[in-house]
């Protein structure tokens, strides 16, 4: 086995603990940054759909705020927003560089493409289903949670899995420019020192785990359209 | 029950400002089955969101036995609860108990479609302090109420309309209001389902004395479940009374539309217009409203053996209201011009409505 591999990919092999401490850092970028871009694009995406004209808490100057700030990350190309972020990423982790440096621009990167897509979401539960636990007396927060993040389960976890799929994209570019990862270890050690099969392996890695969120993704969403993921059944009798 | 007084509410529209609802007073009393009919876009929705608050009117007061009065100032609302002198602006925790006081029933039925019929009904009951044993043994008692106890754990989208509707009356139910609104219930049922719910709200209705709002574009919606009836257009009440009584006597040309496209005395007028060949032999047209008082007597024959004039009976219709018949006839009356109008005269007299739609 080790033969074969060595074969087809020796400098894959060769770099073996380069490569394995590329992809322990492009999983540690992906897991951090995606936690923090779930919970800040989460809380982004639902005060727009609630601040906005219309909407349960209506709040003009929240919404625009919010709105106008989404924009402008959203429309800055993720390779210029690295470097434009790295005196803000020195002043919060101490570092721009490294696993550590990176997290702070994928937020931003990634944090406006959720946003929008949690808006989306969300703006796919019918204003009736709104009114109606409004009617039942429901506060804002209960309209949210029970409502809006209930109801829209397969829709936000399209947008998860979107949104994923785009960071694991993002954490390659930040490895251009020193983050480290797969694309780093593509570029320096595949692209710079013409070993095509490092390329070729990182393009199959990252294919792999690409399908894989897309197929989890996929599956998750269907389980829980017009159905809660697990059905707890009530005895009736 | 529910008492509207001198209510407002406008909305700013693309052009200009649209008044919903325009100076409209009602009472509902307990134990009523209070229809409001009207066209699309003639307010009545946006009248019973102002029952619930789920829009807020911009002046007026509201009355809500139970709960207190509401008073709406230039679109801030004041509130005096029961059992209380002082008013105060209207804080969240009275809104939300003024809404827990009544249930709301949809068009579309509005159930959350990734929770079961048992979490549905539920919903409203769930962080309420109650137990999850007393959830349970009071939702499984609304669906008996509903007759769906065997569909706990089904999702919406695996019911029919008419069982979806079942289950949001049962949710609306929940917390034992005294009072449901209903907002074109039976609208996207077909005829069997609509059935099926407006004899379930009618038992509601009559077994727990609940008070029931109901808002239609429907003529047969209201003639088999409402006792009272308003009538909307643009914004205002035109009529308002006993179903009976408005309907047999409808004065407001829009009440007399609704009467008439419901009992298929309207077809006279697409004749007249089309100048159809069953209108050509000439003579009197006219219409006749028979009540309860008159519908058992052959008048008709009659009227034409007394005076020797001929009736050519063209449409005639017989409903039942409140399970009183109300009958109509567009009648061509054919003969001698003075005849005619005896014989006219002799159904007047024998309690018939008569109008003249055109003389030939």
């Amino acid at each position: 086995m080790a033969e074969w591999l060595a074969s087809i990919m020796p400098n894959v092999v060769d770099y073996s603990g380069k490569f394995w401490s590329s992809c322990l850092a492009t999983g540690q970028m992906f897991l951090i940054a995606g936690g923090f871009t779930l919970v800040l694009g989460g809380v982004f995406g639902v005060l727009l759909t609630v601040t906005k004209k219309g909407g349960i808490a209506g709040n003009a100057a929240v919404y625009n705020f919010v709105n106008i700030v989404t924009n402008v990350f959203r429309s800055i190309p993720f390779v210029i927003l690295l470097i434009f972020l790295i005196p803000l990423t020195r002043w919060i982790v101490g570092t721009a560089i490294g696993v550590k440096g990176a997290i702070v621009p994928l937020v931003f990167g990634a944090t406006p493409f959720f946003t929008r897509q949690v808006e989306a979401a969300l703006a796919n539960v019918s204003p009736g289903k709104i009114e109606a636990a409004a009617a039942m007396g429901s506060g804002k927060l209960g309209i949210v949670f029970r409502v809006y993040l209930h109801e829209s389960v397969p829709d936000l976890i399209r947008a998860v899995t979107i949104t994923a799929i785009s960071l694991i994209g993002l954490t390659t570019m930040a490895g251009a420019v020193g983050a480290g990862g797969i694309g780093s270890f593509a570029i320096n050690y595949g692209q710079n020192l013409h070993h095509q099969d490092i390329v070729n392996v990182c393009v199959v890695v990252l294919l792999v785990f690409v399908s894989l969120l897309q197929g989890i993704g996929n599956a998750l969403a269907r389980r829980t359209t017009n159905r809660a993921l697990f059905r707890h059944n009530i005895e009736v009798e | 029950m529910i008492e509207l007084q001198s209510l407002y509410k406008s909305f700013a529209g693309p052009e200009g400002v649209i008044r919903a609802v325009e100076d409209v007073s009602l009472e509902i009393r307990e134990g009523d089955v209070y229809g409001i009919v009207g066209y699309s876009g003639a307010g009545k929705s946006t009248l019973v969101r102002c029952i619930n608050l789920l829009e807020r009117p911009d002046a007026g007061t509201l009355r809500v036995k139970g709960f207190g009065t509401v008073r709406f100032e230039s679109g801030r609302a004041f509130c005096r609860q029961e059992g209380s002198e002082a008013e105060t602006a209207l804080s969240e925790k009275q809104l939300r108990q003024l809404r827990g006081s009544m249930g709301m029933i949809f068009q579309h039925f509005n159930l959350l479609d990734r929770s079961s019929v048992f979490e549905n009904i539920s919903y409203p009951l769930r962080h309420s302090g109650l137990s999850k044993a007393a959830i349970r043994a009071r939702v499984l008692e609304l669906l008996d109420l509903v007759d769906l106890r065997e569909k706990a754990n089904a999702y919406p989208s695996e019911l029919s309309g008419g069982q979806k509707q079942r289950v949001a009356i049962a949710r609306a139910l929940a917390n034992n209001p005294r009072i449901l609104l209903s907002d074109e219930a039976t609208s996207a049922l077909d005829p069997d389902a609509t059935e099926s719910i407006l004899r379930l709200l009618k038992e509601l209705n009559r077994r727990l004395g609940l008070t029931i709002v109901l808002i239609t574009h429907e003529m047969a919606v209201v003639k088999s479940i409402c006792s009272k009836v308003a009538v909307m257009e643009s914004g205002r009440v035109v009529e308002q009374g006993g179903v009976y009584e408005v309907f047999s006597a409808p004065q407001a040309a829009i009440t007399r539309k609704f009467v008439d496209s419901s009992s298929g005395l309207g077809r006279i007028n697409k004749l007249i217009e089309e100048q159809s060949e069953v209108l050509s032999g000439g003579g009197t047209l006219i219409r006749c409203t028979y009540n309860k008082d008159c519908v058992g007597e052959a008048l008709i024959s009659e009227v034409s053996r007394l005076y020797g004039v001929n009736m050519n009976i063209l449409l005639g219709s017989l409903e039942l209201l409140q399970g009183s018949p109300l009958g109509g006839l567009i009648v061509l009356v054919g003969g001698d011009m003075e005849k005619r109008r005896a014989a006219i005269q002799h159904l007047c007299e024998n309690n018939v409505i008569v109008e003249v739609i055109e003389h030939g």
